[in-house]
């Protein structure tokens, strides 16, 4: 239910192409994706991803990195110095790991620096912890590519213990 | 053989052009500047992704002009490659066995590492090595209508040639519209 709505708004929004890394978290919106038949490339590493997407935003396609949170460690390089600095349009959706009913522990220092990170690189980021912030979710993401910009939200895990 | 001789040889081809970061970059414009070259000016290691996200998302062929320490930060791109690439899709690594932008500090290719069976492994089948220009000119030749990835053997160093003084902004833009032409 969750994963279909979330899939509604990257659909409605335009996003014709997912570079995808797992996530326990993700695994209901990937296979949501593929029975769409959206096009989704997986990729090895999440600065590959960003990578993938900016020579797709040079064919003028609308691009859309799905990754956990802790990815932004592996990809902040690439997101500045080829999205950013071309201006070329990727919105980065991240499930929100190592917050309030984390159980793996690794996660957590992670979970507690990305809000700041994400601040400090200047990427504007939309918390998604109830399913009415979810009403908002399409058209940032379409704003994303009217203004070649970098976006971002994080889906909190409350958003699908609500759903239950 | 140079690595601007290589460059000079896929400028002549029919197809966009995406260029490493650094001096390749740097040659490419000094010898062949054209709309149909991305010129990367950061995110090294990412030449091969670029070319592939293009190649995947329009019709036109594709030249990615990679390095051998950028596809060594990078190595799972060739995996990536081998099972998402379309059919107009050219990724070729000049292989100098040298990080040529920051010294030419050797790189683990001068030894025992061997990008052309790396990216056999990775599951790409049309993988050639060529240390020739004639050698070079018969790989691109032979892999018109599919993917490929060509390794060429270079030497290292690098010609002096400017920085690129293009604002990035403008090398996307141009590249844009020719990628629409």
């Amino acid at each position: 239910m969750i994963d279909a709505r979330i899939v509604d708004c990257i659909e409605s929004a335009g996003i014709d192409m997912v570079l995808s890394l797992p996530c326990n978290m993700l695994d209901g919106i990937l296979q949501e994706i593929d029975t769409r038949g959206l096009k989704r490339i997986p990729v090895c590493r999440e600065e590959e991803g960003v990578g993938i997407a900016a020579g797709a935003a040079l064919a003028g396609k609308r691009p859309l990195l799905l990754m956990q949170n802790s990815g932004l460690g592996n990809s902040i390089n690439a997101l500045l110095s080829l999205t950013r600095l071309y201006r070329m349009p990727l919105f980065v959706l991240m499930s929100h790991r190592g917050g309030p009913g984390e159980q793996i522990e690794a996660q957590k220092p992670m979970g507690r620096a990305v809000p700041g990170i994400l601040d400090t690189i200047e990427i504007p980021c939309r918390f998604m912890k109830t399913g009415g912030d979810l009403d908002a979710l399409t058209s940032f993401i379409g704003s994303t590519f009217e203004g070649d910009a970098v976006q971002a939200a994080m889906l909190s895990r409350e958003l699908w213990n609500e759903a239950q | 053989m140079k690595r601007s001789e290589v460059l000079s040889i896929i400028a002549e081809q029919d197809g966009l052009l995406v260029a490493n970061i650094g001096f390749p970059s740097r040659e490419l414009y000094a010898l062949h500047d054209r709309p149909e070259n991305f010129y990367m000016l950061g995110s090294m290691g990412m030449a091969s992704s670029i070319g592939l996200g293009l190649a995947l998302s329009q019709d036109r062929r594709v030249y990615a002009i990679d390095g051998d320490g950028s596809i060594l930060m990078n190595m799972g791109s060739l995996a990536t490659i081998a099972h998402n690439a379309p059919g107009n899709y050219c990724l070729v690594i000049i292989d100098n066995g040298a990080y040529g932008s920051t010294g030419n500090q050797p790189t683990y290719t001068s030894e025992k590492t061997n990008l052309a069976d790396i990216a056999r492994a990775a599951g790409n089948r049309n993988v050639k090595r060529v240390g020739t220009i004639d050698a070079l000119k018969e790989a691109l030749r032979t892999s018109q209508d599919r993917t490929a990835v060509i390794v060429v053997e270079t030497e290292p160093g690098n010609d002096t040639v400017p920085v690129i003084p293009l604002d990035p902004v403008i090398i996307k833009e141009r590249f844009m519209k020719a990628v629409q032409s």
